[in-house]
């Protein structure tokens, strides 16, 4: 990898200092862990002239659970989300997917904030600026224009986003408090990930993959309290550490005796967006039969994407989804009896 | 560029360096301390050679910018031997072959040495999650299983389980 280029480091002790520091200095970047934007500075992908350090923001730093749901600040570790006895009780998808994030080592150092925020991801991108220049530039860095993985894109991009927390939180009605220059605000975390790559110009291009305007930053991120939904996470790895996923899978159900009453699915590491199932809750309608399985089956050709972003195939990578998401929502629905 | 001075513990001494911001823990302890014990693996994060405890906690010190640990007790590989005598994580890595090129070894090491911290009695699940951020490509990680094993025995103040005994030549 190449020698680091030369930025500045800014520690603020207060979120009002790093608002500040923000404003000063449009061109930075928020630093928790390092484990995705210190890659990413390194293979010459990005170059901030000022990186934001999140470490010593005090108020940013807790898990809150109370009947209102669950609330978890920006600088949060990962290995804390996932070992919190509250979370685990209440949210186990949100703990499972926390403690299914890259290694141990790496969940000691990554934060909530980051890995919500977590760069979209492509076999063209995440490479060498040595191999990207020799491969010609893609469009997602500035110095490219032609998408490699479909050079007929029009401008669009499909690199791939496989944040774990975000579809565990997209379970529960997630959401994510922003703050910037015009003040805090709360988004749905459905209308925070733009990446759709819709070709027309309707949505986001999938370059922008988060609905964050220019010196925003993420404070917090909650979820609704769980109710009566019994809720889990499983992922597939080539190999099960460190790796990113093949894809991952957030999935709850809720019981009523032998019927399925309620339903929902989220889906990682195959869109440039984590994917909320659009239809899954009209599947909870009865029992848990042959007619749901191949609903859910319908619904993930229908709204994963094949891209070949990775280093396996796209249809692999979305039947790979659509078996996990099968399987997760029959186990849940057993440990819901 | 501008640098600063980051205060730090360092293998139980306090320590104050003088670095640029864009210093890596790696490259410091490495190039900047004589501390080659760190092993510079893959440099991206992905392989665990660079592991060193922050605060007791394994982290990768090729992701991590010194001014990061400002205030934090940082131990490397190199605090764990005393006046010539291998610690117990070192001494189960050498007695169990846990290291055979041994570029990944002091990773192993420290990433041992955290879990054994939390928990003096793991289990082979609890050895495989606790290294799951380290890779090994030579020993093919049965022997340094063996070695956890060794290492936590020791620390307990208990007789490590000797091999078993070869399969008996048929006459």
């Amino acid at each position: 990898m190449d020698a680091l280029h030369a930025f500045e480091v800014i520690r603020p002790a207060t979120v009002e200092e790093a608002l500040a520091a923000r404003q000063a200095h449009p061109e930075s970047r928020m630093i928790g862990g390092g484990t995705d934007i210190l890659v990413n500075i390194r293979r010459g992908i990005e170059t901030p002239p000022v990186l934001i350090d999140t470490n010593d923001l005090a108020d940013l730093k807790s898990i809150e659970v109370s009947e209102n749901g669950l609330v978890i600040g920006a600088s949060v570790r990962l290995y804390e989300v996932a070992e919190h006895p509250e979370v685990r009780r209440l949210y186990p998808a949100v703990a499972q997917a926390a403690g299914s994030i890259a290694g141990p080592t790496q969940r000691n150092m990554g934060t909530v904030g980051g890995n919500i925020c977590l760069d979209t991801r492509c076999i063209y991108y995440n490479q060498s600026e040595w191999w990207r220049e020799a491969n010609d530039h893609c469009l997602k860095t500035e110095l490219g224009e032609m998408c490699h993985v479909a050079p007929k894109s029009k401008g669009v991009c499909f690199a791939t986003y496989s944040g774990d927390l975000a579809p565990a939180m997209l379970l529960f009605g997630g959401e994510i408090d922003l703050l910037g220059p015009d003040g805090a605000r709360t988004v749905s975390m459905r209308d925070f990930f733009i990446g759709y790559s819709r070709q027309d110009g309707s949505t986001g291009d999938g370059i922008d993959y988060m609905a964050i305007r220019p010196g925003e930053f993420v404070l917090r991120i909650r979820a609704a309290a769980p109710g009566n939904l019994v809720s889990g996470y499983d992922k597939v790895r080539i190999r099960r550490s460190i790796e990113y996923p093949v894809a991952g899978c957030a999935a709850a159900v809720a019981r009523d005796g032998d019927r399925l009453a309620d339903l929902r699915i989220a889906i990682t590491g195959t869109n440039p967006r984590p994917v909320f199932l659009e239809g899954a809750a009209d599947l909870a309608s009865g029992a848990l039969d042959d007619a749901t399985v191949q609903g859910i089956d319908d619904l993930c050709k229908d709204q994963l994407m094949s891209m070949k972003t990775t280093f396996t195939p796209g249809h692999y990578r979305r039947r790979v989804a659509t078996k996990m998401a099968i399987r997760l929502v029959r186990e849940l629905f057993e440990a819901a009896a | 560029m501008a640098k600063r001075i980051v205060s730090f513990t360092l293998n139980g001494r306090a320590h104050d360096g003088v670095v640029p911001d864009n210093t890596l823990l790696l490259d410091y302890l490495r190039e900047g301390l004589g501390l080659t014990g760190t092993k510079t693996g893959c440099d991206g994060g992905e392989c665990g050679a660079c592991t060193v405890l922050v605060d007791g906690r394994a982290q990768l010190s090729c992701l991590t910018l010194v001014g990061q640990v400002a205030g934090t007790s940082v131990e490397t590989v190199e605090s764990l031997a005393h006046n010539g005598r291998l610690s117990d994580v070192q001494e189960g890595f050498h007695m169990k072959l846990g290291a055979q090129c041994g570029a990944c070894t002091p990773g192993f090491v420290m990433a041992t040495e955290a879990l054994l911290r939390r928990n003096p009695a793991p289990d082979d699940d609890d050895i495989r999650e606790a290294l799951g951020s380290n890779i090994c490509r030579c020993t093919g990680y049965i022997k340094i299983l063996d070695a956890v094993h060794h290492a936590a025995a020791r620390r307990r103040g208990e007789e490590p389980a000797p091999y078993p005994p070869l399969p008996e030549k048929a006459a």
